[in-house]
């Protein structure tokens, strides 16, 4: 009877907790940690950006042009003498969104598409990697152009644009892992007991096979946001005088000689996001893995 | 009495790039209610696949299976999916055939959950039974198939194949993957288990000593065929076809004034990609003549004892 009750508690704690363990699994790892504490600070200075910049992002003062980082402005100004700065803590807002967001829609769509294709494979998977294949014979920011331009530009159609660009990596990876794991043993257990084939996929091959994903998509966060700068530097994406770090980063490299700081700040920016980025990946995918738990 | 599984006729390829894969070929048995059927021949002649193939893991080519004297042959679908309860399997290698990702508890829940038989808050205590039928205790529920050792997973694999309360079990060469000492822990396991549910097993494996231990009957088979079926201790007394005679005399002997003189086979297994008609054995067998070159046909040479060797009178 005793058992029976230590056995019911036990439940009880798991059901409570899956997203809570893995949080916690996450905090022991002294890197995964430091990546999340510095993309909260992130959040939290461009959530507060009107609080806290000193300047408006569009106000120019052509007296004080090309400076370099001084106390009147922290990071220099840039050619049309707005402070750099305060343009780096509003574009924030829309880079780290936007290269978030498109990855986000990516490996969703890639999951679905990529497990469709690696649990049916034959014809089904032919089919599917033929497509694939033709989206990714065409250049990366080409097709990214041809779709922003025809949806127009703003916010959530350059998310779109960027984000279709990402699907067939991840579903590739996807797939590659569904197709090793999908011959386990613990599959055919799976069907023997009348497992659902959607059950089969989202609780066992999903599982068993995305760690890479993890890894790639938080690499993709940095590619997302070069991408979108490409696009708002022909015109489409975000329109100025709205800044955004990729589009800062890209206005400012014919000025890269004489006042290198206007190129040095947006690339440190994604340089830091995509570090935390990449710390919490790692940790997270070290939390949900079973064989390395504490 | 009825059996709990018949087959008739049940035939397995499998197409291959240079012709037909003859897995498992014309094979014909049935068990009974409680028994165990031995199946053994050496590694690729289709013994796991017969199994496989008679629980719908794999499906036939052709011929008959029927559960509880229904044919279950061709069913697909729910139809499929209500038999498949009454049939289940327990693996070779219980490093792979559990879900690296689940924990003991979630793996034994699991088929509880898929069969909507059980109510949420049942689920939980069914679960409780089942880890102490097999004997795993309950601290280790929350524990991930890593940390446990082969016997304890393979208990785990039990519960789960036991889960739905299946009436035939086939059993893929449960305890091939373990050391000797938790062999026997499993076997014991295996046999009160079939005592306390009445369960039908299909025992596949390699190893002549543990199927000796917990057959009933016998089947030997060699390359997708039956060459010999009969009660177990027959067939380790007065063993007939050839191939049997070649196997059994493998078995080491623990007498060492004494030790077996094992009939080393000549030759390689013959290819099962489109076999010729004719005894598949013939190629290495001392006694071969021209009429071994005819279809072989599973003969009753005495009660019960059947073998398929038409020279099987004549070698005696």
């Amino acid at each position: 009877m005793l058992n029976t009750m230590a056995g019911k508690t036990q439940i009880k704690i798991k059901k409570k907790s899956e997203f809570m363990r893995t949080l916690k699994q996450m905090s022991y790892n002294k890197l995964a940690v430091f990546g999340a504490i510095v993309f909260a600070i992130e959040l939290i200075l461009v959530i507060l950006a009107p609080l806290i910049a000193p300047y408006g992002y569009a106000e120019m003062d052509m007296a004080a042009a090309y400076q370099p980082p001084s106390w009147a402005h922290l990071c220099g100004t840039d050619d049309l003498g707005r402070d750099i700065f305060s343009r780096l803590l509003y574009g924030g807002r829309y880079s780290i969104t936007m290269g978030i967001f498109s990855i986000g829609i990516s490996v969703m769509l890639g999951i679905i598409i990529g497990s469709t294709a690696g649990y049916f494979g034959g014809k089904v998977d032919n089919i599917i990697m033929r497509f694939l294949d033709i989206i990714q014979s065409l250049p990366g920011m080409l097709l990214t152009i041809v779709i922003s331009a025809v949806l127009g530009s703003g916010y959530i159609n350059t998310i779109l644009s960027l984000s279709v660009n990402g699907i067939p990596g991840q579903a590739r990876m996807l797939r590659a892992q569904m197709m090793r794991v999908r011959g386990s043993e613990y599959i055919e257990a799976a069907e023997s007991i009348n497992c659902s084939k959607f059950r089969i996929i989202a609780k066992h091959l999903i599982p068993n096979s995305f760690s890479p994903l993890i890894v790639q998509a938080t690499m993709g966060v940095a590619n997302m946001i070069i991408m979108a700068a490409g696009l708002s530097f022909i015109g489409l994406g975000v329109q100025p005088p709205a800044s955004e770090w990729g589009a800062m980063l890209s206005g400012s490299r014919q000025f890269i000689r004489s006042s290198p700081h206007m190129v040095f700040f947006p690339g440190l920016a994604i340089a830091i996001t995509i570090l935390a980025l990449n710390l919490m990946g790692d940790g997270l995918r070290d939390a949900l893995d079973p064989k390395l738990k504490r | 009495m009825r059996p709990v599984i018949e087959v008739k006729n049940l035939k397995k390829y499998f197409p291959v790039a240079n012709g037909v894969l003859h897995a498992v070929d014309d094979v014909s048995l049935s068990i009974g209610r409680g028994k165990t059927l031995g199946v053994v021949g050496e590694s690729g002649c289709g013994k796991s696949t017969l199994g496989r193939t008679i629980i719908h893991l794999q499906e036939h080519t052709s011929g008959e299976i029927f559960l509880h004297g229904d044919d279950i042959s061709n069913l697909k679908g729910k139809e499929l999916r209500k038999v498949r309860e009454k049939m289940q399997i327990i693996f070779q290698d219980p490093y792979s055939s559990i879900d690296p990702r689940k924990t003991v508890d979630a793996t034994i829940r699991e088929p509880l959950q898929v069969s909507k038989r059980y109510k949420r808050n049942e689920i939980d205590d069914v679960t409780t039974e089942l880890m102490e039928l097999v004997g795993i205790d309950n601290r280790l529920r929350m524990s991930y198939p890593h940390e446990l050792d082969g016997g304890r997973r393979q208990r785990v694999g039990i519960a789960r194949a036991l889960a739905l309360n299946p009436d035939f079990v086939v059993c893929d060469e449960p305890v091939s993957a373990l050391d000797v000492s938790i062999q026997a822990q499993v076997l014991n396991l295996l046999k009160k288990l079939q005592q306390q549910r009445g369960l039908t097993y299909m025992f596949v494996t390699h190893n002549l000593s543990v199927v000796k231990h917990i057959s009933d009957d016998i089947c030997v088979m060699y390359l997708g065929q039956v060459v010999e079926l009969c009660p177990s201790k027959e067939l380790f007394k007065n063993p007939l076809h050839p191939y049997t005679k070649a196997l059994l005399s493998a078995i080491p002997s623990i007498d060492i004034h004494n030790p077996n003189k094992p009939e080393i086979l000549k030759g390689e297994l013959t290819s099962p990609i489109n076999p010729k008609p004719g005894c598949r054995f013939a190629s290495r067998c001392n006694f071969a003549t021209e009429a071994c070159k005819q279809p072989q046909k599973l003969q009753e040479i005495s009660s019960g004892h059947f073998a398929a060797c038409c020279r099987v009178r004549e070698i005696q």
